[in-house]
């Protein structure tokens, strides 16, 4: 059976580039090539081998998102580094105030933060109310964006830090980073934003858009799993999670993972080069690929918003079936959506049942129903959008990736009607 | 409890998936002796089970066919299926008998968070069975109709939730 991945959001596979970017820091090449697995710490040839590509991975990836290279921290995943990030500033700040000397530790500490961010910020936040920290969480529209003056009117004289997610990674809605970053700057509040489903996809400039943190990830943007990045701003204070031997700058102590790394920097490099290619570009996993001239920005993600908005319209046409989210693209319309994410909804379906039916068949996608979760509570993105529970119970999420053609597309249009149809024959809903 | 042996992560046994993917007695039957109406406020799954009531030799009466409709995950559906095979034939005094317990051995087990749809199976039959008696005047126990109240209840807020939809 034909394998089709459409859950390019929930992780990439490592491009083959990549890969060969990364054999030599594991050590396990031939002689003449092996002193590069060494530990950064360590002041032979063979740590300093490794820590040489460290920090050139750093510099790489700083430059990408115009920062410098020591206002890059490396960590494990995205999730560290939100947890870092939230967390390091909250305990930075308490470090400072009076009310810790009296062992009140959150007193005085209050955070902003979307209703649409990824579990670790909800959580990290969960955990900060716990310990005495303020959380407001400002509203979305029905497509999930953030007005920017409802972060200004939520802003107090005890606020210390403004966490929004750049893109969503369940409906795409990429939210206005540049003006929130603008009215923090104001108001001298810290910003954060996660930019996990966004870096590689959509340029990023940090001081443009006036962002003081930001989280990316590796492993979204066909790199390794456990590499993941925090930019922090040069002179921001922010108090570690991990502390031991001192490595990224005393922010993150632990064993610096280099192959990983590398990898990571490698597969911004490529992403970087894709946003600039033309339309026709195809890069396939082999490596090989028609190198043409750079002319227009984004390439490979015009050519996945096409194949995007093809496969909105012709899931449209399925009964009872609803797009969750900002519309297509050129509706003239100021919500954006990511040029990867479609997530529709279903009437009278359920989500799991939905993913395992397309799972028989090849298909690999995603849902926010409450029946695929630990919690077997519905998605928080989708009701944070006005969805009744029984809607998110419905919701597909598929989103493309750079081996994602139209033919996949076209199979997924045919296949999916039809399980849609058994399903709702099984159930009592719908038959009307 | 048999290993969860199969795709999916290994989130469900193969029983499962095969039930899952096809579905036995799944429909309306048409003009049913007795219908049970069932749905878990939490996750928000539903089933409805209908069925037809005959005699065997003996003169009891047995469950003769029984069909299920059943909006919700893999295992709301394969728990569905599978009762409807466990209780066909079955006298109404067996059919009772019944446990999610027996459920989840039919199908090679469940992931413990799935536990609650073999309930809601369980409970589907239970009330069917239960409509059945009171349709026909027959002797119903102070501990069924208790257990008919609870369930009915959960049942109507999730009617309540639903009614958008099927207007």
């Amino acid at each position: 059976m034909k394998k089709i991945y459409l859950d390019y959001a929930a992780t990439t596979p490592v491009d083959k580039r990549v890969q060969k970017a990364m054999m030599p820091y594991f050590g396990s090449l031939p002689a003449s090539r092996q002193e590069k697995f060494g530990n950064t710490m360590s002041l032979h040839s063979f740590g300093q081998e490794a820590k040489l590509a460290l920090e050139n991975s750093r510099a790489v990836l700083a430059d990408l998102i115009n920062a410098k290279p020591n206002e890059i921290i490396f960590t494990s995943s995205a999730t560290e580094s939100n947890n870092t990030a939230l967390k390091g500033i909250a305990f930075a700040s308490a470090r400072r105030s009076p009310a810790l000397l009296a062992g009140r530790l959150g007193e005085g500490g209050h955070i902003i933060i979307s209703p649409i961010e990824h579990p670790c910020i909800m959580e990290s936040s969960k955990w900060l109310k716990s310990n005495g920290f303020e959380i407001t969480k400002i509203p979305v529209d029905k497509y999930g964006m953030v007005n920017p003056e409802d972060v200004r009117k939520a802003i107090t004289d005890k606020t210390i830090l403004v966490s929004v997610i750049h893109a969503s990674n369940e409906i795409g809605t990429i939210e206005p980073i540049e003006e929130i970053g603008k009215i923090c700057r104001e108001e001298k509040i810290y910003f954060h934003t996660d930019a996990s489903q966004s870096f590689g996809k959509i340029p990023i400039d940090v001081k443009k858009m006036n962002i003081d943190l930001l989280t990316a990830s590796s492993h979204k943007i066909y790199g390794p799993k456990g590499a993941g990045l925090l930019y922090i701003r040069e002179g921001i204070k922010l108090a570690p999670l991990l502390h031991g031997g001192g490595q990224e700058n005393g922010l993150r102590s632990s064993t610096s993972n280099v192959s990983a790394i590398v990898g990571f920097a490698k597969a911004a490099e490529i992403c970087q080069k894709e946003m600039r290619k033309p339309d026709k570009s195809r890069r396939h996993f082999d490596g090989s690929s028609t190198i043409l001239p750079k002319t227009n920005l984004g390439g490979e993600q015009k050519r996945q918003e096409k194949l995007r908005d093809y496969l909105i319209k012709n899931l449209l046409k399925i009964k009872g079936s609803y797009l969750n989210g900002p519309p297509p693209a050129r509706q003239s319309h100021s919500a954006q959506r990511l040029a990867n994410n479609v997530n529709a909804r279903f009437d009278f379906i359920e989500g799991e049942a939905l993913i395992i039916q397309l799972d028989m068949r090849g298909i690999a996608c995603s849902t926010g129903s409450a029946c695929s979760s630990a919690s077997l509570e519905p998605s928080h993105v989708l009701l944070a959008i006005g969805l009744r529970p029984e809607q998110a119970h419905g919701s597909l999420r598929i989103s493309l990736g750079r081996q994602t053609t139209k033919k996949d597309i076209d199979y997924l249009l045919k296949v999916l009607p039809k399980i849609i149809k058994q399903l709702r024959d099984i159930s009592p809903y719908g038959k009307k | 409890m048999a290993k969860n042996n199969n795709v999916c992560g290994g989130l469900y046994t193969s029983k499962v998936m095969e039930t899952f993917k096809n579905p036995h007695n799944f429909g309306k039957i048409k003009n049913p002796d007795g219908t049970g109406k069932v749905g878990n406020i939490v996750c928000g799954d539903v089933m409805h089970l209908y069925i037809k009531v005959g005699r065997n030799k003996k003169n009891q009466d047995i469950i003769k066919d029984v069909r299920f409709e059943t909006f919700g995950c893999v295992a709301a559906i394969s728990t569905s299926s599978i009762i409807t095979d466990m209780a066909k034939g079955k006298t109404i005094n067996r059919a009772l008998k019944i446990t999610k317990d027996n459920v989840i051995k039919s199908l090679g087990g469940l992931p413990k968070i799935k536990y609650h749809c073999s309930v809601l199976a369980v409970d589907a039959l239970t009330e069917a069975i239960f409509d059945y008696l009171t349709k026909n005047k027959m002797p119903i126990s102070e501990e069924f109709k208790k257990r008919h109240e609870i369930i009915k209840k959960s049942e109507e807020i999730i009617n309540e939730r639903y009614k958008k939809w099927e207007n």
